[in-house]
């Protein structure tokens, strides 16, 4: 439970912990997904992740 | 101090700070936000003596609590935490194995589409089909190249895929036929303009196809004032049905992704009434995406549109935020709790090394947007593989190696954007600005994006 008063964490997942175990490749390629003009990276999902 | 900036906004009575190295996400007080925009790092333990005389108005004791939250956080590294390792893992990075092909089976279409990409289907050469055998190449390329993976990609596109049925179906289930014995999983795709749509085809994509993607433009009049058939009519009367019922069936597990996929033009710049259309026909994943043209041409987005583009986008978020439509927004989807690893959001799509395109001769480009660029033909299925010298390229354009990108805030949400897009506006695929009309729309739907998912 977030405590403070001025400032409410959503998430403190620090992304660089996930170098360590990330880099599988696993998760879809951005352009197969929907927009095939524009690519953005961090709405795909991690399969590990949806597999553990 | 280079790289260890903060990005925060305020958005519809929220405040929003993003760390972007760290994935870090907080929602604050007006007093923490305005603080954080005086600070700067390193800092201290206590409290800044000017601090005090900048907000004047609060206690000393509101201030030391607001300021002791935030340095807790920046101890935490959570806040201004910096790139540290992320360079160097960049620069580690060597070419992947591949993992997905984009299938040009159809370098033909059946619409003539205004502001198509593709030279409306021909990318600037022959109209032709690929046949069946090429395509058993390129998934034997593609499994030969994919060195460990076990879960490959193949994406059906054109042109119009539909075009060329035989040589998808001939592809799919060759590639099934084979799986077990390679010890490799397939996952298929398939974007169609949806006009040659039948029941037999809707069951096969509804089958064998884990996402396809839809072109429809929102409103009849907005899709055929420019997504027009060969005698010049519109395409909305004849492919709407034919979508309607693709979604309705589609509910095979693990076989259930879709979006309907618009483009916005300089003709209908109001693009979040095309979103409520397409929601009101019952569809609810959809991607509405800025149309990439030229700025002489006269349904380009352009830099004077970007104020009336930004409270478009601010209009489709209350449309999704107050509920009054069902719709998942492709772009308003970020996933702040998770996502893909570092690794992944230092390089982006990975066209060039995971990722190529084949066009129907079977030859091998970095991705789909660079087939037609001869200089950027990188091999042919049946007779050799990806270059060596592009993959390397391509495994070395990163958020690093990208003008503009190393200092962008968004810089580990669309990890430098479309490659090919660069090499189209600036005639180098690592050249960004950071302000060009793609950069600030795409940081405006993060923004949003953001807004939607972290409350």
């Amino acid at each position: 439970m977030d405590a403070k008063k001025h400032i409410k964490t959503v998430t403190g997942r620090i992304l660089k912990e996930t170098a360590e175990k990330g880099g599988c490749g696993g998760c879809r390629a951005s352009c197969q997904s929907a927009c095939k003009t524009s690519c953005t990276v961090a709405n795909q999902s991690c399969e590990k992740q949806q597999n553990s | 101090m280079k790289n260890s900036k903060i990005h925060k906004f305020a958005k519809d009575g929220g405040y929003f700070i993003i760390d972007p190295p760290s994935g870090s996400a907080h929602i604050s007080d007006k007093l923490a936000f305005d603080m954080l925009g005086e600070l700067e790092p390193p800092l201290p333990e206590n409290t800044p003596e000017r601090v005090y005389g900048i907000f004047g108005g609060f206690s000393v004791s509101e201030i030391d609590e607001c300021y002791g939250e935030l340095y807790g956080l920046y101890k935490g590294g959570a806040l201004f935490s910096g790139d540290g390792d992320c360079r160097r893992y960049a620069e580690a990075v060597s070419a992947a194995p591949l993992k997905a092909l984009c299938l040009h089976v159809s370098h033909d279409c059946n619409l003539r589409c205004g502001y198509c990409f593709a030279g409306t289907g021909g990318y600037g050469g022959e109209r032709t089909l690929m046949s069946p055998e090429t395509a058993a190449e390129s998934i034997d390329f593609l499994v030969r190249n994919s060195g460990e993976r076990t879960l490959l990609e193949a994406d059906f596109f054109g042109g119009e895929p539909l075009m060329a049925w035989e040589t998808v179906t001939a592809a799919v289930d060759y590639a099934r036929s084979r799986e077990e014995e390679w010890g490799k999983r397939f996952k298929f795709t398939i974007t169609t303009n949806g006009l040659l749509l039948d029941d037999e085809k809707i069951d096969y994509i509804n089958r064998e196809m884990c996402n396809c993607v839809l072109s429809l433009d929102g409103r009849e009049e907005t899709n055929d004032r420019i997504r027009k058939t060969l005698s010049g009519g519109g395409s909305y009367g004849a492919v709407t049905p034919k979508f309607q019922k693709l979604v309705k069936n589609r509910n095979k597990p693990g076989f259930t992704d879709y979006y309907v996929r618009g483009t916005f033009t300089a003709y209908n710049l109001d693009f979040s009434e095309d979103a409520t259309e397409m929601a009101r026909l019952g569809f609810r994943n959809i991607s509405i995406e800025p149309v990439t043209a030229p700025d002489d041409r006269p349904y380009a987005i352009k830099r004077e549109h970007i104020p009336r583009v930004f409270e478009e986008y601010d209009r489709l978020y209350s449309i999704i935020k107050n509920g009054e439509r069902d719709i998942n927004f492709f772009h308003f989807n970020v996933d702040l709790k998770g996502g893909p690893c570092v690794i992944r959001r230092l390089r982006g799509c990975g066209c060039g090394g995971e990722y190529a395109a084949v066009t129907p001769e079977g030859e091998l480009y970095p991705c789909h947007r660079f087939i037609g660029a001869k200089e950027w033909r990188s091999g042919n299925v049946s007779r050799n593989g990806l270059s060596r010298e592009k993959r390397d390229y391509f495994a070395k354009t990163h958020i690093y190696s990208k003008t503009g990108c190393a200092d962008c805030w968004a810089r580990f949400y669309c990890s430098g954007g479309c490659n090919a897009l660069s090499y189209e506006r600036y005639g180098d695929a690592r050249a960004t600005d950071g302000e060009s009309v793609e950069c600030r729309l795409m940081k405006k739907r993060l923004e949003c994006a953001i807004a939607l998912n972290a409350v």
